[in-house]
């Protein structure tokens, strides 16, 4: 038995969400203690076990599951890389922290349904692993329409008009990407006669330049809309209507970097670098992305609504990660890689004060927050670290991250690319760190003393404002998400890093 | 096991004599006596299943009266024709568990007819799928339409003139079947189908074979509502009692398709349609046109009948588009799009009888508050909902997957595009349903003030059934290369690798 638990610890974790969305369900509002207690064994549990595939991913071991066939000579199969257990690794451990955020979110809110929200907030957390280790597209494509169902009962939350409508532009948006993906996958399919990822790519240039045309056009709707690259990003604003829980670990961590991964698996192993390059289709990537990130933290500046302002900015950092893929250059895609860990740590840092700051004193807008700092100076302190690491100050983790883009853009020559990294630098900086300066040093129309929301809230922020000092000071400490970025990098182009920064 | 052929349809039969009888003194006998029938079918058909794939495929034939054909009469329980009575009485055990309740509130005092009737359509339909003789085919084909008028007419008001036009379109249909195979007849000389299989390829050239190919599919595709001969088949749905459109919506239109593939695969030779009349093709765009208008239509509509009703025209695209592409992969997914939409279409209208029995409405925007009044219903209704557009690992997916490889392989992308839009715009008019019964009735200012009749889930009769209907639905997405591998592969074999 344990022996069998162990061979499939893949698959095991990802159902143990999917239990845990059961036992919630079942458990209901009355016992909400022991419906809170599910949602928690569930994602230590989930954490314990991607973290104890670690190592052994570390020292070339692919944990490798075949469950059935779904089509003739289609297995539905897991296979954990070092790409998807980075992915799983920082989702699943995000979910620990946003778990009991949410339940001091909910309960401090008075929120509605938290049944409904907590069963399908766990769907959502098996979806994503299954997406990180999904050994072939058609499994891939599976979980991905799962996460984009499953993510739809959270964006209606609220259960207003203004959320249906949402949520309908929602759907419209995730099942146009899940179509879109699945003829993608159905060319691939029909042109190679095989659908598992390889690092380094699959797909020959002899299948033709406009076949894999319409293959890249295919996935680019597909990944783009969940990745937020514009012109397809702009449900992702909206659903900032979900819960803050929702926005922090869905919607800046585990749904938006699903359609991340999804680059990832779409350059380093489906495609392949050279063939990206060769068809000219990374180029187009990377034009979307660059503009994208410089359109978005444009736009992040006019949003006097903090969650809108920080939904912008997801955008544009979503697309960093994109160039760093599409830039093609070993050292790109190693920020990339190590950028979809720091922006995670970073901005569900930054949602997090958000939501705590809504939750206690009601304030949604940026222009309302003046002196806020005194009355909650933890909150904002921690938002303060995650700001300056989103501008790439060093000693938080998006110093590392961004420094190695930018090494890649450099090594790629594409000057272009490097200006438009300072310049959302500087513009990162402009949009959020007003926000800091504001709370801290100009004076609040109320009478303020000091009143921080409660401990359910401030730990997870806390922990998560350690985590992003952590990554920038220590990158490879415990998680060990840089060696795992470095592996990545390395199974797919071939370059190894050797010596830590 | 070599008298399965011709059990199935005579259980079916003899139920419906004895049902009619029993009917006129009491309904629960005829609804008893109907039930047994199709059980005693659905085993038989199960067994005749097992036998078949156990044989690799060997057809298991019958001799009606010991006349050994081309004189008497053959029954032939091939792969393709197990595969399709096995869902037949499949659908029909469920709807007939499920009838009851639902009957005596739609139609109160006239369930005693209804029994025999649907015992009757499925014996019809599956003598259709047995049969080995193209005539033979026609008169169990005119059996089923007729006690499907009789089903569909004892619903609302407006059913009677509905299902008048229906019976005008089926007659036509019909007509025009009987007319090709009396031109097959004399072209060829028989009206058995293994026998046809071996003359036609020297009379491929014959102006009477080519005018009865044509007769014959263009009557088969009247019967089959194929676009743009769809235009009975909204009102019949929509005004036919739940019961009645939960068994005919699912299995009948199917199997004119079902009689298509057969003339295509079985009776004219490889080839016929798609090179001496290529008549696929036209079937193929025929079909594209329908997906396009059944799905549009189908956003404006606001009874959840109708809107499934349109729906039915687009699905039934699929399958004509999977003959139309003439590849094994195009055909497999329409062949597993018959399946996939009977058990899906099947489990809609069942809860649309569930929530009209609980709600007394079949008013989409009269559905506020019933995710919360009848939860378990509503997650059956959410996996057809998601089966319906396709999204894995449902059914659905998965015969659009398969019709996707064969459009990709036939290199017919505007019929891959197609596909592609249709499967949005499910999503659009399902969804829509969707966040109807999610909405919380106290808190919503939409909400029409709808008391449920009676509180809770629908009673156990109908309830199981939509309970499996819908677990039938995950689980034939989830091992449909069960089925692919062990049936329809083998039935595709005549198109070639």
């Amino acid at each position: 038995m344990m022996d069998l638990l162990l061979d499939n610890r893949a698959l095991v974790a990802i159902l143990v969400s999917a239990l845990a969305a059961v036992a919630v369900a079942l458990t209901g509002e009355k016992r909400r203690n022991l419906r809170e207690s599910w949602t928690v064994l569930a994602a230590l549990a989930k954490f314990g076990i991607v973290f104890s595939m670690v190592p052994g991913v570390l020292a070339g071991e692919r944990y490798e599951v075949n469950l059935l066939q779904i089509s003739p000579g289609l297995e539905l199969a897991l296979k954990v890389d070092p790409a998807g257990i980075l992915f799983a690794m920082s989702a699943s451990f995000l979910w620990i922290l946003t778990s009991f955020y949410a339940f001091g979110y909910m309960r401090g809110g008075g929120e509605h349904k938290q049944t409904r929200f907590f069963a399908w907030l766990a769907v959502c957390l098996s979806a994503t692993i299954g997406i990180c280790f999904s050994a072939n597209l058609l499994t891939f494509v599976l979980f991905y329409e799962i996460l984009s169902v499953a993510t739809y009962p959270l964006v209606i939350h609220a259960g207003s008009e203004k959320a249906y409508r949402i949520g309908r532009q929602y759907l419209v948006y995730a099942i146009t990407a899940g179509i879109a993906l699945v003829a993608g996958t159905v060319l691939i399919q029909n042109a190679a006669g095989t659908l598992d990822f390889v690092a380094g790519g699959f797909l020959e240039a002899e299948m033709g330049t406009g076949l894999l045309w319409a293959v890249f056009v295919c996935f680019f709707i597909g990944f783009g809309v969940k990745a937020g690259v514009m012109p397809i990003h702009s449900w992702l604003p909206n659903a900032m209507i979900a819960p803050t829980p929702v926005s922090a670990l869905l919607h800046a961590v585990a749904v938006v970097k699903a359609g991340v991964f999804g680059f990832v698996r779409l350059v380093g192993y489906t495609f392949g670098p050279d063939l990206m390059g060769a068809i000219g289709a990374a180029a187009v990537l990377a034009v979307f992305a660059g503009g994208t990130i410089l359109l978005a933290s444009f736009i992040a500046l006019t949003k006097d609504d903090l969650k809108a302002r920080l939904a912008y900015s997801t955008v544009g950092h979503l697309s960093y990660i994109v160039l760093g893929v599409a830039l093609l250059a070993p050292q790109a895609m190693l920020g990339a890689a190590f950028h979809m860990v720091t922006h995670a740590a970073m901005k569900i840092t930054l949602f997090f004060c958000a939501g705590a700051i809504y939750i206690h004193t009601g304030k949604k807008k940026v222009s309302q927050l003046d002196g806020i700092g005194h009355q909650m100076p933890l909150t904002l302190t921690a938002f303060g670290v995650g700001a300056v690491g989103l501008a790439g100050v060093p000693l938080v983790g998006g110093f590392i991250s961004k420094w190695y883009l930018a090494a890649g853009a450099i090594d790629a020559g594409a000057l272009v690319f490097l200006g438009v990294l300072l310049v959302s630098g500087i513009l990162n900086a402009a949009y959020l760190l007003p926000i800091v300066t504001r709370a801290f040093f100009r004076r609040s129309p109320d009478h303020v003393k000091l009143d921080e929301a409660s401990a359910l809230m401030t730990v997870p922020i806390a922990l998560t404002m350690v985590l992003s000092i952590l990554l920038g000071v220590f990158p490879d400490a415990i998680f060990r998400f840089f060696s795992l970025s470095e592996a990545i990098v390395a199974s797919v182009t071939g370059v190894t890093f050797g010596a830590m920064p | 096991m070599s008298q399965i052929p011709a059990l199935i349809p005579t259980s079916l039969l003899l139920a419906s004599l004895v049902a009619l009888l029993v009917g006129l003194k009491s309904h629960r006998a005829a609804h008893l006596i109907a039930l047994a029938g199709a059980v005693v079918a659905f085993v038989c058909s199960l067994l005749g299943l097992q036998a078949v794939i156990q044989g690799d495929g060997e057809a298991i034939r019958y001799a009606m009266g010991a006349w050994v054909p081309p004189i008497g009469i053959e029954f032939v329980l091939d792969s393709l024709a197990a595969y399709m009575v096995t869902l037949i009485t499949f659908i029909g055990v469920m709807v007939l568990i499920y009838a009851p309740r639902s009957l005596a509130f739609e139609t109160p005092g006239r369930q005693g007819m209804v029994y025999p009737s649907m015992t009757l359509v499925l014996a019809g339909l599956v003598g259709m799928c047995l049969t080995g003789d193209v005539f033979n085919l026609y008169v169990f084909l005119e059996i089923a339409a007729l006690a499907a008028y009789a089903l569909l007419a004892i619903g609302d008001r407006g059913a009677p003139v509905a299902t008048l036009r229906y019976l005008l379109f089926g007659a036509v249909g019909g007509g025009f079947y009987l007319l090709g195979v009396a031109y097959l007849y004399f072209a060829a000389g028989t009206v058995n189908m293994a026998d046809l299989s071996m003359r036609l390829p020297e009379l491929m050239e014959s102006q009477a074979v080519i005018v009865a190919a044509v007769l014959m599919v263009v009557g088969l595709g009247v019967k089959m509502a194929l676009f743009p001969f769809h235009l009975w088949l909204p009102d019949v749905y929509t005004n036919a009692p739940s019961v009645s459109a939960g068994l005919i919506a699912p299995i009948m239109t199917k199997v004119s398709a079902y009689a298509i593939i057969r003339l295509f695969l079985d009776v004219f030779p490889p080839g016929f349609f798609t090179e001496s009349l290529p008549i696929a093709t036209t079937i193929g765009w025929v079909s594209a046109a329908g997906i396009v208008f059944g799905s549009v239509l189908a956003i404006a509509q606001h009874d959840y009948r109708r809107m499934l009703a349109y729906s039915s025209v687009g699905q039934l695209g699929y399958i004509g588009l999977g003959i139309g592409l003439a590849n094994p992969l195009g055909m497999i997914g329409g062949l597993l799009h018959i399946l996939n939409h009977a058990l899906m279409k099947g489990l809609l209208f069942m809860i649309g009888g569930a929530v009209r029995l609980r709600f007394g409405t079949t008013k989409i925007p009269e559905y506020v508050g019933v995710g919360r009044a009848m939860p378990w219903t509503m997650v059956a209704f959410t996996v057809g909902v998601l089966a319906m557009v396709g999204i894995p690992p449902t059914a659905g997916f998965f015969s659009k997957w398969y019709l996707l490889l064969g459009a990709a392989d036939a290199g017919a992308w505007i019929w891959f595009a197609v596909i592609i839009v249709s499967s949005l715009l499910s999503a659009i008019y399902f969804f829509r349903v969707v966040e109807m019964i999610y909405r919380d009735p106290e808190t919503d200012s939409a909400v029409a003030d709808h008391e449920p009749r009676e509180a809770g889930e629908a009673p156990a009769s109908m309830f199981w059934p939509i309970t499996i209907m819908a677990t039938a639905v995950m689980a034939v997405g989830i091992f449909n290369v069960l089925i692919v591998s062990a049936l329809l592969e083998r039935i595709v074999a005549p198109l070639g690798g």
